[in-house]
């Protein structure tokens, strides 16, 4: 040290490091180096493919979108005909997805917070079987699940002429499940319209209540009110304006059902296998979020006199959802990944019909499967933010 | 020594041929035990004695089996509006302080008086800042528990406790976890306590404490409460062995 500082001319000072010692400068070079590899990789591949799709006769961009399908679409959100265009197949297909991912979700999140409580239950029946449940589930792929809802479950459930009956209004057999639908007549907007206002008063009571414990002490069931509202009042205005709603039945006619609203085989089968996969680890997540809360959090609250709904509502639960909602976030995510599975039993999802068919027909594999990248990415994100959001709200009601 | 005083004759606590089993293991043998009002009383003895199971029954932070408690003129069973009532009246300081770490500290205090009292916030929060000034702590009331530090903490989980203005004050090891130099903060407040007349049960090692605030030190060994005495008489002139052995053994420590 002594010697560098007296003659610096002759060495390197040692107190300066070299730019590869230099943790910052490095990571600076190490990103760098990153880019241009993957820049060059990218560039690699589009030029590759290009000269391949260009030797084959295949025209790029998204032309295609505007030319007539030609084929058909077991279930259509929209209208949708052998003559529509590869633009609406993609919107079908996205509405599709969608369908199967909410209603997935739904289910899952009901069904996985229920058996993460009842693991925890001291009842020991009632502990098992939700732990059972866990680990069958959970360790069985998820195709493999998809296939046994279909084949082993729905295939063989007995003809449409033999349907399985309920109420003589819901029929169960090998083509679906086939049930009346609601249609509207003139009048039914005044439900809709109590509907609303029902929510709006909800939302004002719930706050003025708050309100009002804050100032006098004093609070009432405004959540039991609320309920109450959001059901009583769209009944009341529909019965007031006489029950303005027709329903259109399933009938039988030669070998299969007309009318009414169907849930197609290949639909209930995902739905169920995606809602009980998924449900198994949200059951672990909620299981361990309710434990991560310790027992003097219970202990402290009870000792203070907190009756135990209180302590939960207040004590346990703020603190158990932190835990939780980050890997929810990631279930959903997966359980709308996962849904791209339809294309092994033929349910119509935006990767069966358009990454599918749309893409065997056409050719346009970049702008297909781009598009389609770009779907799920958009969904994905959309998911993470409204997760997100949710999460810091949480943060702060409490506050 | 302030320890010799007249008392009140109401009693508070009374705990009459008190058994606890866990499964087979036997934890509390016949735990006869009177507290009068304004009492002072240390409980020690080695460790997993039953001394923290002695003072949860209390509050039904566990459950007896057998024998009576009663707390402030209501009996402990199994109904859940007696046993409300009961924790209503009795405060708890645990060992590991045990806050609410998503509320802040003025949250923690306000919450049982809002919830429990129905006091409106603006009213529950002056009582909080007025415990909080007690325990000088009233600067860190819109802090989160974990940025405080033990000896912090431990006087701002008793702050909370006596927002809800209890009869009786249980205090579970309440300086075991803390680093050494924070513990006469807390014994500080404690003594503060004990001078204004409240009741105190308080399981502790600190033999300084118990000297100066209890009225009786009880020993406790393989949950039974072997001897019972005012503090000087227990620390000068122990009758049992075991008693002997424990004081021995934690007085040269
Ligand atoms: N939940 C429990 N289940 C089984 N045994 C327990 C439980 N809690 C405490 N014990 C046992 O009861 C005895 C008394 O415990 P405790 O009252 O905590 O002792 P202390 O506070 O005097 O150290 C100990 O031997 C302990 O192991
Ligand atoms: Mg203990």
């Amino acid at each position: 040290m002594q010697n560098a500082n007296k003659s610096p001319s002759s060495r390197v000072p040692e107190q300066k490091t070299r730019f590869w010692h230099d943790p910052a400068k490095r990571a600076l070079a190490f990103q760098i180096l990153l880019v241009l590899v993957v820049v060059g990789f990218v560039g690699m591949i589009v030029q590759n493919t290009l000269n391949n799709l260009e030797s084959r006769g295949i025209t790029t961009g998204f032309d295609f979108l505007s030319q007539q399908a030609g084929f058909g679409i077991t279930q259509t959100l929209i209208e949708y005909t052998e003559s529509s265009s590869y633009g609406t197949t993609f919107v079908v297909g996205l509405l599709n997805t969608i369908l199967v991912s909410v209603l997935g979700i739904i289910v899952a999140t009901a069904l996985g917070f229920l058996m993460g409580v009842a693991r925890l239950s001291n009842n020991w029946l009632v502990a098992k079987v939700a732990s059972a449940f866990v680990e069958v589930f959970r360790n069985i792929p998820l195709l493999l699940q998809i296939f046994f809802w279909y084949f082993a479950v729905l295939q063989a459930l007995p003809s449409p002429r033999k349907s399985i009956e309920l109420l003589d209004t819901f029929y169960l057999n090998v083509r679906g499940f086939y049930m009346p639908q609601p249609v509207p007549q003139e009048g039914f907007g005044l439900v809709w319209l109590a509907l609303v206002i029902a929510l709006i008063v909800s939302y004002l009571v719930i706050r003025w209540n708050a309100k009002r414990q804050d100032e006098t002490g004093q609070r009432f069931p405004a959540y039991w009110t609320a309920s109450g509202l959001i059901v009583g009042l769209p009944l009341l205005a529909f019965l007031v304006s006489g029950a303005p709603l027709e329903w259109d039945h399933p009938v039988l006619k030669g070998f299969n059902f007309r009318g009414g609203m169907t849930i197609l085989p290949e639909l209930a089968a995902l739905w169920v296998a995606l809602s009980i996969y998924t449900a198994a680890f949200i059951a672990e997540i909620v299981r361990s979020g309710i434990e991560a809360v310790s027992k003097g959090q219970t202990e402290a609250a009870s000792a203070l006199g907190l009756s135990q709904g209180k302590v939960l509502r207040l004590v346990v639960i703020p603190q158990a959802v932190r835990v939780i909602i980050p890997p929810l976030t990631s279930q959903y995510l997966n359980l709308i990944k996962n849904s791209s599975l339809a294309t092994a039993i033929g349910y119509p999802d935006l990767v069966s019909v358009f990454a599918g068919t749309t893409l065997n027909q056409t050719g346009q594999a970049i702008e297909v499967i781009f598009m389609t990248m770009l779907v799920y990415l958009t969904l994905s994100l959309l998911v993470s933010a409204f997760m997100n959001w949710f999460n810091s709200r949480m943060a702060l009601v409490e506050r | 020594m302030s320890n010799t005083r007249q008392l009140d004759d109401k009693v508070m606590v009374e705990m009459r041929g008190v058994n606890k089993w866990y499964g087979q293991f036997h934890v509390l043998k016949d735990v006869n035990l009177k507290v009068r009002q304004g009492e002072r009383i240390v409980i020690c003895g080695p460790s997993g004695s039953g001394k923290s199971t002695t003072i949860r029954c209390i509050n039904r932070l566990e459950e007896h089996q057998k024998g009576d408690i009663v707390v402030a003129d209501t009996v402990l069973n199994n109904d859940l509006k007696n046993i409300e009532t009961i924790r209503r009246e009795v405060g708890m300081v645990f060992q590991h302080f045990n806050l609410f770490p998503h509320l802040t500290v003025l949250e923690n205090c306000a919450l049982a008086p809002i919830w429990v009292r129905k006091t409106p916030r603006a009213e529950a929060e002056e009582i909080a800042m007025k415990y909080l000034r007690r325990v000088r702590i009233e600067e860190q009331a819109l802090k989160y528990p974990g940025q405080l530090s033990g000896g912090q903490q431990q006087r701002v989980a008793i702050a909370r406790s006596l927002c809800m203005n209890p009869q009786v004050m249980l205090f579970d090891e309440p300086t075991s976890a803390l680093d050494p130099e924070m513990i006469k903060e807390v014994l500080d407040v404690m003594i503060e306590l004990a001078e204004e007349g409240m009741t105190m049960l308080c399981v502790t090692h600190e033999m300084g404490f118990a000297k100066t605030v209890a009225d009786r030190v009880i020993f406790m060994d393989k949950g039974q409460i072997i001897e019972e005495n005012e503090p000087e008489a227990f620390f000068n002139n122990p009758q049992s062995e075991r008693t002997q052995a424990f004081l021995s053994q934690i007085l040269n420590h």
